[in-house]
């Protein structure tokens, strides 16, 4: 099958919907399929061999942050000459009502077209807005995919419709089988481990993955919390890995806890694997703004025991709290208690490993790209192939003239 | 007065072209329908195949053979009236012959059996995506049809007033637990 895949957002900015569509983009390949991603880039960024620069992306603030999208004629032209040179079976679109890529992609095509829906907005006067734009072009894509039932009810609410829920998908052994690094591990784990004693070590490490800068992430609600778990457990380290400013972040800290967290900065891959492996607990505060969790799943296949704020979708994935604890959302007295009874209780902690380990299978790569390749089969059956649609943007469309 | 003539001119050809617009976008959304109507009865037709070849198999004990063709056999052929409660009769009897797991692993262990479960695994999970699918496009195609303009100005033609399909399609758990641990 020959696949498109259409990426909002810029290729150069690591984040959750690019690492989505690389390892969806891999996947594919891996089964033998043609994929092809169209993403926003910069014209000296090196691109894996299937991606195709849409052009650099212009930084707008847009839903709370700044992200960077494409739009206007170049880019638009740009879209029509890879759906032409494509030829695809059925394209993908990722994310298609922000004001990027995938809604120029959807205007200017015809034909099987598959979308995936990561945010769930709540609802914006620009929503309402841009309703009876955004409508025209929505009513082309064939079949839609919500990443949580969070995401699809937003979806149903916002732009009416359905959509069929498929989880983000993760590569579940390569976080499984990731060897832990000794200097993020507790002394405990590492003498479990069969490492050397060390009485400098902690007690114990939290750990914590994401944008520090970016309050939705809730760091500052773990830094609220984190003279109570001090107090408690006073050999704890907290390890922090993600790019932000490192002295904005600890200063509501007093000075002399400071030395108990560790910035790691942006870590590889391998290393998040490797982090996620070593700590003894994961601590998830986001306040808001996440329709998936990809990052609870991720420690999950990683055996880390994770306390996660009870955000619907982190619910969602942590199976109501069977898998892995919740605590009132924004919080940091709650986020304290559960955090040093946490510490305090091993066995609670390799249970919740245990049952987090068992509980992600059914996000594996297997099993999710199992599913969207259902969807494509689904909606390509007896279908044309994907084409540049003529009607919506050629001359004689907008006069009117074109009639099929 | 020719200034007001022509303004007036430029205001319907502008009405027209809108409505124009229009007709063009409904026109899409029913061939939308009609393929992920086509789609979903691949996908309905597939399973009732597979449980029919599941049922003549003998795989299955007599009883459950006996239930599985019935409903199969009905659902194949029942009138386009008929067909949403045949197709709900059949999951339900998929769901109550597929409720045990070691009826699954039963199946998996005979020779060929591993093919037929994957496949009736398939089904059952497309059956509920083309369902949604189809009954996506249905709705937003009578979103637009409800709409005064379409009314007024019959920009739907002759075109039948879409209906959504509507059936139980909820596949037995431990068919579909299987294909996620597989």
């Amino acid at each position: 099958m020959r696949i498109g895949i259409v990426c909002p957002y810029s290729w150069d900015v690591p984040g959750g919907v690019q690492f989505h569509i690389r390892d969806l983009a891999e996947y594919f390949t891996g089964l033998g399929h043609e994929v092809s991603v169209l993403a926003p880039a910069d014209d000296d960024t090196p691109l894996p061999p299937y991606v195709v620069s849409a052009g650099r992306a212009v930084p707008v603030p847009y839903n709370g942050s700044v992200a960077r999208l494409n739009f206007g004629f170049l880019s638009a032209a740009r879209v029509r000459r890879w759906l032409h040179d494509g030829a695809f079976d059925v394209i993908h679109i990722h994310e298609p009502t922000s004001p990027s890529l995938g809604l120029l992609t959807c205007w200017a095509a015809q034909g099987p077209i598959v979308a995936t829906f990561h945010t769930s907005n709540p609802r914006s006067r620009a929503m309402i807005a841009a309703y009876s734009i955004l409508q025209a072009a929505l009513e082309k894509i064939s079949a839609r995919i919500a990443v949580s039932e969070y995401a699809r009810r937003t979806l149903v609410e916002h732009l009416g419709g359905d959509a069929v829920v498929i989880p983000n998908g993760v590569d579940v052994d390569f976080f499984a089988k990731a060897e832990p690094k000794a200097e993020w591990q507790s002394g405990r784990a590492r003498c479990a481990a069969g490492g050397p004693v060390d009485d400098g070590a902690a007690d114990a490490t939290i750990g914590f993955i994401g944008r520090i800068d970016e309050p939705r992430k809730g760091l500052p609600v773990l830094m609220r919390a984190l003279p109570r778990i001090l107090a408690a457990r006073p050999g704890t380290r907290l390890l922090v890995a993600g790019r932000g400013d490192e002295e904005e972040a600890v200063r509501t800290l007093p000075a002399e806890l400071r030395s108990r967290v560790e910035f790691l900065g942006m870590v590889s891959d391998e290393d998040k694997a490797r982090f996620l492996r070593s700590i003894d607990l994961y601590v998830a505060p986001n306040t808001g703004g996440e329709s998936f969790g990809i990052i609870l799943v991720e420690a999950m296949s990683a055996g880390a025991p994770v306390l996660a704020s009870d955000l619907d979708a982190f619910a969602q994935v942590l199976d109501q709290g069977a898998a892995g604890e919740l605590f009132a959302n924004g919080d940091a007295g709650a986020l304290a208690d559960a955090a040093v009874r946490l510490l305090a209780d091993p066995a609670r902690r390799a249970e919740l490993g245990e049952r987090g380990s068992a509980h992600v299978r059914r996000f594996d790569w297997s099993t999710v790209g199992a599913d969207i390749l259902s969807v494509y089969e689904t909606v390509t059956a007896g279908a044309a192939a994907v084409a540049a649609d003529d009607r919506a943007t050629g001359l004689r469309a907008r006069l009117g003239l074109a009639r099929d | 007065m020719t200034a007001t003539l022509i303004w007036i001119l430029v205001a319907l050809v502008a009405v027209g072209l809108y409505l124009s617009w229009t007709a063009g976008r409904l026109d899409r959304l029913h061939a939308r329908i009609d393929a992920a109507r086509a789609a979903l009865d691949a996908q309905l037709v597939r399973r009732a195949s597979v449980t029919q070849e599941l049922a003549t198999s003998g795989v299955l004990d007599p009883a459950a053979s006996i239930v599985l063709y019935e409903a199969a056999h009905a659902a194949r052929q029942a009138e386009e009236d008929q067909r949403e409660v045949a197709e709900s009769e059949l999951t339900q009897a998929l769901r109550a012959v597929f409720a045990e797991a070691q009826q699954v692993d039963e199946v998996r262990g005979a020779p060929g059996g591993e093919d037929a479960a994957r496949e009736l695994a398939e089904a059952v999970r497309r059956v509920p995506m083309a369902r949604r699918f189809h009954n996506d496009a249905v709705g937003a195609a009578r979103r637009l049809r409800e709409h005064r303009k379409v009314r007024w100005f019959r920009l739907a033609g002759h075109a039948p007033f879409p209906m959504a399909f509507e059936m139980d399609d909820e596949p037995p758990a431990a068919l579909t637990e299987r294909t996620a641990a597989a």
